[in-house]
């Protein structure tokens, strides 16, 4: 596939890099207490990001959920922008209204995170009815997670995106909990997710989201697929997070999951993944890897300098933003 | 200028029609809004005129539709949404709590949000305890919507015309009682200011603040009254968020003697907010004690024998202004009696 190329799958990595490190960073300050804002680490799940902010255009949309860290940054969202909305500043990208669950840049197509399982998906939709509408020629990302399946909404907007023909692609990040609630309890073993999404008559898929390559050509797949019909397409990613639910820590002592579970999804390292491939490749080599980390850490100390040092909101601003 | 007197209903399509050909951007759905009732008559032509682009119907999904009518907005569109009875939106108290109200404030106002949604509010005719709840106090207590509640055909032209050209989500309360009422309507394109109530009529004896159908109950019972040397200023609550009481206070503190209708029951609702922010503004003004009329705090009931009393009409509001200002003399009128106490007017067959 002529878009698995040296300088996209550099891109990609880059993304990645920018999402872990990132979140590396904040479970570090996070014990400092000045983040004071749940947060929910997107470490592990950084491929399916990296690879659709790498294959979408700015002008193209997206929504996304509580756990967006990954979906902001890999659309391209504003680092210091992010970092100042986690310790509540003015200068944050929701002008700390919102914190790490209400991320927003809408420079880059971002248009929101919300915080209430699917509130986003029919946002999403409209935001795509409405490209419809107007003859914009954009398409819109919904990012959901596995639990999203579970609620009416999303049965919902897929029937009306299917039914009206809109532009969209949801994409499931299929991570296998909700918070400490295996898929087990809360879907039948034997029905897959993107089978059943399936049965709405949507043209639906499934990958392992944590292999560059495959999710480029699901992706594109599907990219070419909206943009030539005018119709809406399910993706699910198989992935994993590797820090507990929402915090900075590790919470594996509380045993809710394999130990083998964790151990085979952290050797299936979508960073490592990439990196591997790329130097088997000789398109990168471990200088080149160290140097774009560092480049990247250097970019994150900035952006969480600029948030510690920027000021409060106003008290006396409390009322402001509530009409437009 | 010869008066053109406009059903509730025309006046609701005449804007809807003014809107859309003004403002491409604005489009309407819900649930029949081209069926062959068009909703009451208000959607009427609109399909024909604007195609099924900007005019479709939908799928009964109310949760998702305002999500969509939220992204549709974020992203060019003025949508206009349309459920024919209240509680039928009831299954979108996500989208509407959660996002629609809090989307400027939790982004910073970054983007603007204009969606109108219009709710009818059922009543007689065995609508019974789900298809005729009037919650607009429910909503009230949520911040970052606006809230209004058209009295009269002048109202719901301009309400719904400034509700679709602001940059907010609006709920455009509408009750279904007041649908065959006529009033005076300008042909021209206008809108009405959403910031505060309304006055009716001016008076300077006793302050009567309504909303929605009450409106209509209170003129009756202000003509009557009048005409034995009691003046009512009747204020109407059709904007009622953002909240902004102003000239209740001023009116009350002329007329020292309040009198709150409520299209609901009274706990925890507008018409309690209403007496309690007067009672802290005007205390020393009062001269009587303050009274509300509001309906029993149980859900309404079908049956044609329980709604007999249920519901207050102008003859419960002559007796609480009589109370209230200590009126001994009586006051007699000619009762303008219905036939039937589940009807507004002998056309109304229901059945919805």
């Amino acid at each position: 596939m002529r878009n698995i190329n040296k300088k996209n799958l550099k891109k990609v990595l880059y993304k990645m890099l920018l999402i872990r490190e990132t979140d590396l960073q904040i479970a570090k300050k996070y014990p400092e207490n000045e983040m004071r804002c749940p947060t929910h680490l997107s470490i592990g799940q950084e491929c399916v990001p990296s690879v659709i902010g790498t294959f979408t255009k700015k002008k193209d949309l997206c929504v996304s959920s509580h756990r967006s860290h990954a979906h902001y940054l890999g659309k391209g969202g504003s680092l210091k922008k992010f970092i100042s909305e986690l310790y509540g500043k003015s200068t944050g990208c929701s002008k700390g209204r919102g914190g790490s669950m209400h991320l927003t840049d809408p420079d880059v197509g971002f248009v929101g995170s919300t915080a209430i399982v699917s509130n986003s998906i029919p946002v999403g939709v409209g935001l795509s009815l409405s490209s419809k509408i107007l003859g914009k020629k954009q398409i819109t990302i919904i990012y959901l997670g596995d639990a999203s399946v579970e609620e009416g909404v999303f049965f919902e907007s897929i029937n009306f995106a299917v039914t009206k023909k809109i532009p969209v692609i949801f994409v499931c990040e299929n991570n296998f909990y909700s918070v400490y609630s295996p898929l087990s309890v809360r879907q039948p073993g034997n029905r897959e997710i993107y089978k059943m999404v399936k049965a709405c008559n949507i043209k639906s898929y499934k990958t392992n989201g944590n292999y560059t390559n495959g999710v480029i050509s699901t992706f594109l797949k599907a990219k070419n697929f909206v943009e030539k019909k005018n119709e809406p397409v399910f993706l699910e990613f198989e992935t994993y997070r590797w820090f507990e639910h929402c915090g900075p820590n590790l919470d594996d002592h509380l045993k809710y999951r394999d130990e083998k579970e964790l151990l085979y999804w952290k050797k299936n390292d979508p960073i490592k993944i990439l990196q591997n491939y790329l130097i088997k490749k000789k398109w990168i080599n471990n200088n080149s890897i160290n140097n774009m980390k560092s480049s990247i850490i250097n970019k994150i100390n900035i952006a969480f300098k600029y948030a510690k040092k920027s000021p409060f909101p106003k008290k006396e601003d409390l009322y402001k933003y509530l009409y437009k | 200028m010869k008066s053109r007197n406009l059903k509730f209903t025309e006046a609701i399509n005449e804007a809807m029609i003014l809107s859309m050909k003004k403002e491409k951007k604005v489009i309407c759905y819900g649930l029949g809004v081209d069926d062959p009732k068009k909703i009451f008559n208000t959607t009427n032509n609109l399909k024909e005129m604007f195609g099924s682009k900007r005019v479709f119907d939908v799928p009964a999904s109310e949760n998702a539709l305002t999500g969509i009518g939220i992204g549709s907005s974020l992203n060019g569109l003025r949508p206009v949404m349309v459920h024919q009875r209240l509680d039928f939106f009831l299954y979108a108290m996500d989208q509407l709590i959660n996002g629609a109200a809090k989307w400027s404030y939790i982004f910073g106002g970054i983007s603007s949000l204009p969606l109108t949604i219009r709710l009818v509010i059922g009543r007689g005719w065995g609508q019974g305890p789900t298809h005729s709840q009037s919650l607009q106090s429910l909503f009230l207590h949520i911040p970052g919507l606006k809230i209004v509640m058209p009295s009269n055909s002048y109202q719901a032209k301009g309400l719904l015309n400034a509700a679709i050209f602001d940059n907010n989500p609006v709920l455009y309360l509408e009750h279904r009682w007041l649908h065959n009422t006529y009033s005076h309507v300008p042909k021209k394109f206008y809108k009405l200011a959403l910031d505060q109530p309304q006055i009716l009529k001016k008076g300077k004896d006793i302050t009567i603040v309504s909303m929605g159908y009450m409106t209509n109950e209170s003129i009756i019972a202000d003509k009557i009254l009048r005409s034995h040397g009691i003046q009512s200023e009747i204020i109407d609550m059709c904007v009622m968020s953002p909240l902004n009481l102003t000239k209740v206070f001023s009116s009350v503190k002329k007329t020292r003697n309040l009198l709150v209708l409520d299209t609901s029951t009274s706990i925890c609702s507008l018409s309690s907010e209403i007496l309690s922010q007067t009672y802290r503004k005007c205390f020393g003004y009062l001269k009587s004690k303050p009274e509300i009329l509001a309906l029993p705090h149980v859900p309404q009931p079908t049956s044609f024998g329980l709604t007999k009393k249920f519901y207050n009409d102008y003859i419960d509001i002559i007796k609480s202004v009589k109370k209230i200002l200590k009126v001994k003399k009586n006051i007699k009128f000619k009762e303008n009696k219905r036939i039937f106490h589940d009807v507004p007017d002998s056309n109304f067959k229901g059945p919805f």
